[in-house]
């Protein structure tokens, strides 16, 4: 694979260069490295002389971004002085996004509309983006940003040896039948590979367009813009016909030198051609997606902040001091902005100044504000008669612990169980010790486990937390022997299938979760922990003490 | 490079029904479209801002104010000397307002520079003030602020922006038609954002081949020749922007018959809306796609094909009704029309 790859990227920095707009740009994962350097080396060799090429700073601000008033002119003339943003200082070439899995979602939102539209307040922005994702395990780029790029780039499995390979065999474009018809064999593969944004075969045709340079799209271009733009988008592997999917990745993909000219020179039927794409196409899917497919579900795109409810960044909060910076990028504060600018005012008067107090840019001070975020852990419990009332017990203890503890730093604490028909909340979020007794001690137990019941009613308590700007917990302590259904009634088959499902529910939310298993014969919570991306313990015989050992240690 | 027309967006009937008819009667209240991504949710919203007649505004107001509009109510023209109002040609305004937008860059606020630089307390439109007589786009709208939606969602009810911070204390037309995009997987709008909102629309990413090789062939076409392509949609683009402009002449003279009022009262007791929005916003939407389909008066049938996406959205969620709100609303048409 790796030795596939590599021309890829090449072909892709070539294609990028030629027009940074028209793709959008590229993806490219790799931790920062020679190889990560070596690509970017060969993407800028390939631009042409003089396009713009730029970085993005971490935490930019909009005036900066999208253009604005310049702040140190405009106070040094005394009229407004305006300035153009990166983005359209940028017009024409490509912005490289370091750490873009980290990027903010606002600034995203503003990359996407600037991409979209091709503009910057009203200035021309037509440029791309190289987005660098560092991102370990889950942690992707915005999805809003990575579905407008055509490429996306996995190079983490490149070692430099791979990168000798000889610079981009140019896709022999000449060569290949024509397509009857490209578009259509485009739309028919990213349906065969489960993509569903329309602008997956959208940049397809684009990069099969530009491979064929304007000539007629021929089998080559086509499946080059496959493999370079579909594959890494596919959700699924399109239905095997022969080979089960977990050897698709075995047969050797077909090596430059005969696969292309074997094409060439075999003038197949249409459904031939695009069963060939479609064997290219399955030989760059990205193997990790086989994986994936194998544990159940593509790995859904978490968004990580700016998610409803979550607090602007030091936006708001307690003052506490403040600092030299730019008004727009947070509260001005005018007592200190007056206090930096008294000492020079003799001096600047001096230099002619007639103004009653000169303000500078390098007076201006705004306020640090300190946001505390506090934790609610929302304790979901099972009191069913399966997990025992000796089970219950010793949540509750564990809960008591939690609870002091919680009080000494202010994090609060819910309490939701469930047993015979649904879920009851015991236990609002609260920090108060006595109300939390007097819920706990009157909890009775017994009945049959309407575990989905219990994971909806603790996602409810959590989405409210979360919208209150607290950061929610669930902290699911069960058996995972779910035997009644979201209806009341029984039925184990029907009550498994809803707690899965409601632990999907929970894992879309994005809530982080913890979940014990109080059974005492083996792992029966196991598949619920995965459904809801959860970290798991066994814990059969754990006391109270033990219990909020693990949970503290775990969160 | 001209904008991608309104005419071309293949399929997507509802979404484009629904953005006609606030463009015809703004006071609906704004519409929210849910779906998946790459369904062509920014096009359309920017294609149809393109479509409509350039408006007259008066020269440098920040806000956009039509030169017959009272001056009083906003602040620059009210400062103009006598009835000095010279007008000038401007394309309809579409805004985005990006996730992560400060309160102040949407309210607007204290010109800094100015306050500072010349010590006059001045005030710098924001996001709200660019909108007026046009369309504020919020991608991802369910991932916005909270307090930013209520804001959003006062301000378009009323069309006006009432600024009070920061020793500022003014008011300033705000009308636009407030149009809202998310995908709801990645988080939900609050109950009572989303009763606000006048209309709502689903839009998934067509399933069948031949739709989704029309979009990507349309869109390929566009790319390779843009202006050529909207020429030779020139005359469809006149037909639509020709019935938004009658349809807005008409709609103030259509009559809504007591037995449409009676069927809208009997759909959302069916259904349970809480409130009587439901109810007018269905009549008011029915009206507005009377007026553009050039009927005499409001219609049952008019009312059977607005009423998924006036209502869809208010309807009290039901754990233990697994099917979707426009099933049930489908439902409900079929036994209030039976």
């Amino acid at each position: 694979m790796p030795q596939r790859i590599w021309p890829d990227a090449l072909l892709a920095a070539h294609l990028l260069a030629t027009d940074p707009h028209g793709f959008g740009g590229a993806v490219v994962r790799a931790g920062p490295g020679p190889v990560r350097e070596r690509w970017l080396d060969g993407l800028r060799a390939a631009l042409a002389p003089g396009t713009p090429w730029r970085r993005l700073p971490p935490g930019i601000g909009d005036d900066s971004l999208l253009g604005g008033l310049d702040l140190a002119a405009t106070l040094a003339a005394g009229r407004s002085v305006a300035r153009a943003g990166l983005l359209a200082e940028t017009d024409g070439g490509l912005i490289v996004v370091p750490m873009a899995e980290r990027l903010p979602p606002g600034i995203a939102a503003r990359l996407a509309g600037a991409l979209d539209t091709g503009t910057a307040s009203e200035r021309r922005a037509r440029f791309g983006l190289v987005l660098l994702d560092e991102g370990e395990g889950d942690e992707t780029v915005a999805e809003a940003l990575a579905d407008r790029v055509a490429f996306r780039i996995d190079l983490s499995g490149v070692g430099i040896a791979h990168c000798d390979a000889p610079a981009v065999a140019a896709v022999n474009t000449e060569v290949g039948t024509p397509e009857a018809d490209p578009l259509g064999t485009l739309c028919r593969l990213a349906e065969a590979l489960g993509i569903a944004s329309l602008r997956g075969p959208i940049l397809a045709a684009r990069v099969a367009r530009a491979l064929a340079a304007d000539g007629p799209i021929g089998t080559d271009a086509i499946t080059a813009a496959a493999r370079l733009v579909l594959a890494s988008r596919a959700t699924r592997l399109p239905a095997p016909e022969e080979a089960p999917p977990e050897e698709t990745e075995a047969p050797p993909p077909p090596s430059e030198e005969d696969g292309p000219t074997d094409q060439a020179t075999d003038p197949a039927p249409a459904d031939a051609a695009e069963d060939r794409v479609l064997a290219a196409v399955r030989a760059a899917i990205p193997a990790n997606l086989l994986d994936q497919l194998l544990a159940g579900g593509v790995r859904l795109s978490t968004a990580k902040a700016g998610r409803v409810g979550q607090p602007a960044a030091a936006r708001t909060g307690r003052p506490i001091g403040s600092r030299r910076g730019d008004p727009r990028r947070g509260r001005l504060d005018p007592l200190a902005t007056l206090r930096a600018a008294a000492p020079w005012q003799a001096l600047r008067r001096a230099e002619g100044e007639t103004r009653p107090i000169v303000v500078r840019r390098d007076d201006l001070r705004i306020r640090i504000l300190r946001q505390r975020t506090e934790t609610t852990t929302v304790f979901c419990v099972d009191a069913s008669g399966s997990a025992a009332l000796e089970r219950l017990a010793e949540a509750k203890g564990a809960v008591e612990l939690l609870l002091a503890e919680a009080y000494v730093r202010r994090d609060r604490v819910a309490l939701v169980a469930f047993r015979g028909a649904g879920a009851e909340l015991v236990l609002p979020p609260t920090r108060s010790l006595i109300r939390a007794k007097r819920g706990l001690s009157g909890l009775p137990g017994g009945g049959g486990t309407p575990l989905a019941a219990g994971i909806d009613a603790a996602l409810t308590v959590a989405l409210g937390v979360r919208r209150g700007g607290s950061r929610p917990v669930i902290v699911l302590l069960t058996d995972g022997r779910a035997n009644v259904a979201r209806s009341g009634e029984g039925g184990r088959a029907r009550a498994g299938q809803e707690a899965l499902q409601a632990a999907r529910a929970l894992r879309t939310a994005g809530v982080p979760a913890l979940v014990i298993d109080t059974g005492a014969r083996g792992e029966g919570a196991r598949s619920v922990a995965d459904a809801m991306a959860a970290r798991y313990l066994v814990l059969p015989r754990a006391d109270a003490g033990l219990l909020s050992a693990a949970v503290r240690a775990a969160l | 490079m001209p904008t991608f027309p309104f005419s071309a967006i293949v399929a997507q009937d509802e979404m484009r029904q629904a953005l006609l008819i606030a463009a015809v009667d703004p006071s609906i209240g704004g519409v929210l479209v849910f779906g998946d991504r790459g369904t062509g949710k920014s096009t359309a919203i920017r294609a149809l801002a393109a479509l409509l007649p350039p408006m007259r505004a008066v020269v440098g107001c920040p806000y956009n104010c039509d030169p017959d509009s009272p001056a009083e109510s906003c602040p620059h023209c009210a400062s103009l000397p006598g009835a000095r109002r010279k007008s000038e040609k401007k394309p309809v305004p579409v805004v985005d307002l990006p996730l992560g937008a400060t309160e102040d860059r949407v309210v607007g606020t204290l010109d800094l520079e100015r306050a500072l630089g010349a010590g006059v307390k001045a005030f710098e439109p924001g996001l709200l003030a660019r909108a007026n007589r046009g369309f504020l786009y919020i991608d991802e709208v369910n991932l916005l602020e909270d307090h930013l939606v209520d804001l959003l969602l006062d301000v378009a009810a009323s069309g006006v922006n009432t600024v009070e911070r920061e020793g500022l204390s003014l008011r300033h037309p705000a009308k636009f038609v407030l149009v809202g995009s998310g995908n709801p997987e990645e988080g939900e709008l609050r109950p009572q954002l989303l009763d606000r909102f006048g209309l709502a629309c689903e839009v998934a990413t067509p399933q069948d081949i031949a739709t989704r090789i029309a979009v990507v062939r349309a869109r390929d076409a566009y790319e390779r020749d843009p202006e050529g392509f909207c020429a030779a949609r020139a005359g469809d683009e006149t037909t639509i922007r020709k019935r938004i402009l009658l349809a807005r002449e008409r709609l103030p003279h259509l009559n809504v018959p007591d037995s449409a009022l009676e069927r809208a009262a009997q759909l959302c007791l069916a259904l349970g809306t809480d409130g009587l929005r439901g109810e007018l916003t269905l009549m008011r939407t029915a009206r507005a796609l009377a007026a553009l389909d050039g009927a005499e008066a409001v219609t049952d049938d008019h009312i059977r094909r607005v009423a998924p996406a006036a209502l869809r959205h208010r309807l009290r969620r039901n754990p233990l009704d697994e099917s979707g709100s426009t099933a049930r609303v489908e439902r409900a048409l079929a036994d209030v029309f039976s």
